[in-house]
């Protein structure tokens, strides 16, 4: 079983995550049209350029925008949640300890007692935005099944991952558990809404030429996110 | 396909038709028209194939229902919080829904989403700023209510609107004739105060091209005087054209797309026809928006920009006072508390913040900000047509508390708006809670505090 997951699965769900990540972008930007966007991309893209750069940047910065800024609540869990979903996978010492096995190479690693901080931080960050969901009208209005069904394939490596490491119960059960949510995440990214991993990207550098070129970024300093 | 005889899904583009609207009293048949109008699903879901592309669809698809939209729109607010008006909330209802059931959709869901799409967004685009993902509901809303025009489920002022943009050229029926009487009646009229003075028609070459909002001309011709001395006074080489002088666009609120196309091209027609330096727009927030930041996209001019450079009336006026065209005298600056309606179609949406404020150091000793403020600033209330729809009268009253409550935190009586929208909204929001405010254009808090040069004065 392990093998298989840690084989044949990994690999699967790795094509499908980059393959569909890729497929994601390319069918993004063939959907931009400048006249139906109202916004001429390729005849001003210093413009534009400038105008994505500042649309992503600010809003990367925790604080960074007024918006960030009205809800310091949201904003905290919402860092917190997501610096912990991208860093604790790619840093985490028995991630890598792997990947030197497999590859002969690996990220650098960070201390264990800094991937368990970080592991109970986007628990601890994901029960405030259910919490949040909750609890205010505004937000629960929009809320789907959906929504927690994408925290839930989101948080649950974190969640096995904690379980398999303090050896809670039987510990390859959990291994396994971990290793097949992990794969459930990769594959859920370009498929569901959590397609946000790239989407947030193109769609705020499209919204920052907007503003950078038809939307007054020619005639000021750009908008002050 | 039953359609009725007034609301359909047809253009107005006869006299005929538009004076049939117009006989109809508040659209009363035409609404009652409209609750038999069927939808067209498969039209409907083919435009939508055709037109919904990745930017629109990844909007739908990956907003993540946080709600961080919900207080960064007026209506929210103005609405005690109501959920049901959170911008979110009101795009899935309404787009979001039609694309999941692929366009079939009953005549009463969309008769729900025009309701929506008209008196619950004024596509004033400030959620757009206040999303994470940069997803602007007001772009959507735009969308959407071609889409709405398209099958007929529009409101009746703005199918007159768009009818009399596609004979007229304009948002009224004012017709070329009355055009070029009215520039002549007016410099008439003045003229004995301001010796000299011309509305000139049609000249070639000119420097400034001065294009005008069909309101100016049919209900406040004063405007077109005070634009007129303006110009005299700062001594510019100006001209009106005789055709394309109306830069306004309800063809854009009523989603007529075509009819954006054929208003914004008479434009840019007259000036290939007379060739000037560069074009200024009256004090119009939406005229600027439709001619200069989305008429070139629809005329379909590749760079995004008119055929020569286009101003908004306030950056002429900035640039005025900044290069001592027009002086101001100190002892006449604005003493009292004022402040200044930064209106969404130049603002946020074309980035003029800073000019406005250039503006309001010249002519004002104790300028008050609202906050927010510069592109950050609420919707008066009225955009996107709003004020203009008798329908939703009712929706745009409760809405223009978030613009009273701001101004009345400034403490100002007077309230300086370069937008004909806003100046109505604050206009009728004074009618509605008497807060004994003031409003005012540029224009003529200018000419009283301008310094008139001597030669330029009457003679005794």
């Amino acid at each position: 079983m392990y093998a298989f997951v840690t084989g044949p699965l990994a690999w699967l769900s790795f094509t499908v995550f980059f393959v569909g990540i890729i497929a994601r972008i390319i069918w993004y930007f063939r959907g931009l049209n400048w006249q139906m966007d109202r916004v001429a991309y390729k005849e001003h893209m210093t413009y534009g350029i400038k105008g994505a750069i500042r649309s992503i940047v600010f809003w990367l910065i925790p604080f960074g925008t007024h918006s960030w800024r009205f809800y310091p609540f949201f904003t905290i869990c919402f860092f917190t949640f997501h610096i912990g979903l991208l860093f604790t996978p790619l840093f985490i010492y028995g991630h890598n300890v792997l990947l030197q096995e497999r590859f002969g190479w690996s990220l650098w690693a960070m201390p264990e007692s800094m991937a368990t901080f970080l592991t109970f931080a986007v628990i601890i960050a994901a029960l405030f935005i259910i919490l949040r969901r909750n609890a205010l009208p505004e937000v629960r209005i929009i809320t789907k099944p959906y929504d927690y069904l994408v925290l839930a394939i989101a948080v649950a490596p974190f969640v096995t991952g904690l379980l398999a490491n303090f050896q809670i119960g039987n510990y390859n059960f959990w291994l396994i558990a971990h290793i097949l949510s992990g794969e459930v995440f990769l594959v859920a990214i370009p498929l569901t809404k959590l397609s946000h991993f790239i989407g947030f990207f193109l769609s705020r550098a499209q919204l920052g030429m907007d503003y950078g070129i038809k939307r007054g970024g020619m005639k000021s300093n750009g908008l002050s996110w | 396909m039953p359609e009725g005889k007034l609301c359909n899904t047809q253009n107005v583009d006869t006299e005929e038709q538009l004076q049939a609207l117009l006989n109809d009293k508040s659209g009363k048949q035409y609404y009652e028209e409209m609750n038999h109008l069927e939808v067209d699903a498969k039209k409907l879901y083919a435009t939508i194939q055709k037109t919904l592309k990745s930017r629109l669809r990844t909007w739908l698809e990956i907003c993540a229902h946080c709600g961080m939209c919900a207080d960064s729109c007026f209506f929210y607010l103005a609405n005690k919080k109501d959920p049901t008006q959170v911008p979110s909330y009101k795009i899935q209802g309404t787009l979001g829904e039609i694309v999941r059931r692929k366009g079939n959709v009953d005549n009463a869901f969309m008769q729900m989403v025009m309701d929506t799409a008209w008196s619950k967004c004024t596509c004033c685009n400030r959620c757009g700023m206040y999303c994470p993902f940069g997803i602007d509901m007001g772009v959507m809303f735009g969308y959407l209510r071609g889409l709405c025009y398209s099958q007929g489920f529009v409101p009746w002022e703005l199918k007159i609107g768009s009818g009399m943009h596609r004979i007229y050229r304009a948002q009224m029926n004012v017709t070329t004739e009355d055009w070029v009487d009215t520039c002549e009646w007016m410099a008439e009229e003045y003229e004995e105060d301001w010796p000299g003075l011309k509305i000139p028609v049609d000249v070639q070459d000119a420097d400034i091209i001065y294009t005008v909002n069909a309101r100016e001309p049919k209900h406040y011709p004063e405007d077109l005087a005070e634009a007129a001395i303006l110009f005299h006074l700062a001594g510019e080489n100006w001209t009106v054209p005789s055709e394309g002088w109306e830069e306004t666009s309800l063809a854009m609120f009523a989603g007529d797309w075509a009819a954006c196309k054929m208003q914004v091209e008479s434009v840019y027609d007259a000036m290939h026809r007379l060739n000037p330096k560069r074009m200024v727009v009256t004090e119009c927030g939406h005229a600027y928006r439709a001619t200069v930041v989305e008429g070139p996209y629809w005329a379909g001019l590749k760079g995004g920009q008119t055929p020569i450079p286009s101003f908004h009336y306030v950056e002429w006026v900035a640039e005025a006072l900044r290069t001592g065209k027009i002086k101001i005298d100190p002892d006449k600056r604005i003493k009292e508390p004022v402040t200044y309606q930064d209106s969404c179609n130049y603002i946020r949406n074309a980035g003029l913040s800073d000019v406005a404020r250039e503006i309001m150091s010249y002519i004002a000793e104790d300028f008050r900000e609202m906050r927010p403020n510069r592109e950050h600033n609420f919707c008066c209330g009225g955009g996107g047509g709003l004020n203009g729809i008798g329908r939703y009268r009712e929706q745009r009253n409760v809405g223009l508390k978030v613009k009273r409550d701001q101004i009345l935190a400034t403490g100002c009586k007077l309230v300086i708006a370069p937008c004909h929208n806003c100046w109505d909204a604050i206009r009728d929001l004074e009618e509605e809670f008497k807060i004994g405010i003031r409003w005012s254009f540029l224009k003529p808090l200018l000419i009283k505090m301008a310094i008139v040069p001597d030669h330029l004065k009457p003679e005794e």
